[in-house]
């Protein structure tokens, strides 16, 4: 055997430890999830006597009353926490990094103060998030609520996560947790697009100014088509995050009355670890992990096949 | 748009002042200053409601007020507990989160360190494949295998206990430390790596003469970033631990926001108390922390 066939052998040894522990801890487990989801397991012991695609049936259909109803509501849910999450992570991202480029005095000031949510626990946001919208009642508001009828602004009160109305399937109640998530994570895009835009070289910008662009279209025709590779990013990052968030909602708001706050996350820890109904937290688990890989496989593919061909 | 022409005729200082204020620099920096203050409203409630009394608390009508004074009160009860109401104190999971931290920071380092070596240098056949394989773990919702885990946990004796945490974000926290470690190396020219290995040095020779020493700006990337996460996590440690004197501190938070507390200003002193470590890391290495974030869009 030749010396450097060696070495790669050795090198494959030194990585193989690994390379088992995530075969066994994440392909393995979810095979067995999987099984799982498949079983009788109702219960605190174990039971994987078959039960085939039943606890799923359950899920999508009506069959299940309080739990498909609940399911469906998550799904909903977790589609409009994404959506406006997104936006607002993506629109006031892409803002801050652009007015921050424009040669600010104290960039670095600002920059800190927009990024350091990332540095906390989502359960540090929840807390703090849950004490600033909570409504209070008609006559002692509370938070954002008490700030309002401070400032007389009554008419602009509201019941914020506690809300039960919805446009749609869409809960309304949402849009302060939305806040809370947007709050922390926004930093995460402004971070991303600013690098871009520290990318993009300076000459670019001044043959345009020559040729007589103005700064707006220059951004319109020149800047923005260029940050494209960086939203798409972003999308990915945060999309997923979003479409298994757990911690955030279950410390600000829990499932809410009549599950208007309620994610998937939720239910899967509250069916699971709380109920016992293992196969039915299973489930719910694996339509996550589907629903997050239909995200998350495209991109790792097309993010390697381009390396490759790099 | 830029260009500014001051008149000559007029030089009076203040009309040379104003000539230099362009109307729409003032707009960027006005809303620049109000979404700062939009970021920082949280902050101000966490501090105004942690140096409030109880009694001060209690007043909802005055929570976006200043407190009377500089109590401490709230930081006393968050972190020894108030045992007459039945609330634990803080203090002992504020150590578990440490004992848990940073030993698995530590080893899930070095391991992204050797892993991100061997992915970046010596690519076995196949390596293409694995890789990817290996980073799709760091993407799953982690619910899908939670049951299985905790099953194992039990089955090897780590069940309820700090190690067997340990254990699992060593695990999980393979890819990330794999992927920052492999972004880095492979700016490493090969031909340093080519040269060591004329000289008679082996694969781990190469690394630990060649890759270790260049690599302190990448492991304080790794470390900062994984003791960010380990400290923050919280679906792991909730599944896992049941025990409230194992708990982590995020643990140990949520479940005293959670109880009918009316003492709000010791769970916003507890806020401040839990948010501190990884804010203060932010603050000081902030560099650091956000190359670790831009290396976890996969790409870095």
């Amino acid at each position: 055997m030749s010396r450097v066939r060696r070495e790669r052998w050795i090198g494959f040894l030194i990585v193989l430890p690994s390379i088992i522990l995530i075969a066994i801890f994440v392909y393995g487990f979810i095979a067995w999830t999987g099984l799982v989801s498949l079983s009788k397991w109702d219960g605190v012991e174990p039971n994987y006597s078959w039960a085939g695609l039943e606890t799923y049936k359950q899920l999508f259909t009506q069959i299940g009353g309080v739990t498909a109803k609940r399911f469906s509501i998550d799904l909903w849910n977790t589609l409009f926490f994404t959506l406006l999450f997104l936006l607002f992570c993506v629109g006031v991202g892409l803002l801050l990094a652009i007015l921050l480029d424009q040669k600010i005095k104290g960039e670095g000031i600002f920059r800190t103060i927009y990024l350091f949510p990332m540095s906390l626990s989502f359960v540090v946001t929840g807390v703090v998030w849950q004490w600033i919208f909570a409504p209070g009642t008609a006559d002692y508001p509370r938070g954002i609520n008490a700030l309002l009828h401070q400032l007389g602004l009554d008419v602009l009160r509201w019941k914020w996560y506690t809300d039960t109305s919805s446009i749609g399937p869409f809960h309304l109640a949402l849009i302060p947790v939305i806040i809370a998530a947007a709050w922390q994570l926004t930093g995460y895009t402004m971070a991303m697009y600013l690098a871009g835009l520290r990318g993009i070289p300076e000459e670019l910008r001044e043959a345009a100014r020559v040729d007589g662009a103005t700064e707006f279209s220059i951004y319109r025709h020149i800047i923005l088509p260029m940050l494209q590779p960086i939203t798409f990013s972003a999308l990915i990052v945060l999309g997923h995050i979003s479409l298994k968030i757990f911690d955030l909602v279950y410390t600000m708001t829990g499932k809410g009355t009549g599950f208007v706050t309620d994610v998937p996350g939720i239910f899967m820890f509250e069916a699971t670890f709380q109920g016992n109904h293992y196969s039915l937290g299973a489930a719910i688990s694996i339509v996550m992990l589907i629903v997050v890989a239909l995200v998350i496989v495209p991109y790792l593919v097309y993010t390697f096949r381009r390396e490759v061909e790099l | 748009m830029r260009a500014r022409t001051v008149p000559s005729a007029d030089r009076h200082p203040l009309s040379l002042f104003l000539n230099r204020i362009d109307p729409s620099r003032i707009a960027i920096y006005l809303l620049l200053i109000l979404f700062a203050l939009l970021f920082l409203l949280p902050v101000y409630v966490l501090l105004v409601s942690s140096f409030k009394t109880f009694a001060e608390v209690q007043d909802l009508s005055r929570m976006w007020s200043l407190p009377t004074g500089f109590n401490l009160e709230s930081f006393h009860a968050a972190w020894y507990g108030i045992p007459e109401k039945g609330l634990r104190g803080l203090s002992n999971n504020l150590l578990n989160s440490l004992y848990l931290t940073i030993p698995a920071t530590l080893i899930s380092s070095i391991l992204g360190s050797l892993n991100g070596y061997i992915f970046s240098k010596w690519k076995f056949p196949g390596a293409n494949v694995i890789f990817p394989l290996m980073l799709f773990g760091m993407f799953i919702p982690y619910q899908s295998t939670l049951i299985p885990l905790t099953q194992t946990l039990s089955a090897i004796g780590l069940g309820g206990t700090l190690w067997g945490l340990i254990l699992v974000h060593i695990i999980y926290g393979i890819p990330i430390t794999t992927l920052i470690f492999r972004n880095y190396y492979a700016e490493v020219p090969n031909d340093l790596v080519e040269a060591a290995g004329i000289d008679g040095a082996g694969i781990l020779g190469i690394y630990w003469r060649v890759l270790f020493p260049l690599s302190l700006p990448g492991f304080v990337v790794v470390i900062i970033w994984q003791f960010t996460n380990i400290w923050n996590e919280f679906l792991f440690a909730v599944t896992i631990l049941q025990n409230p004197a194992l708990q982590p501190i995020t643990v140990a938070l949520r479940n005293l926001s959670g109880s009918q507390i009316k003492e709000w200003n010791m769970v916003m002193a507890g806020t401040l108390i839990s948010a501190l470590p990884t804010l203060l890391i932010y603050i000081l290495m902030g560099r650091f922390f956000i190359r670790g974030l831009l290396a976890g869009s996969v790409k870095g």
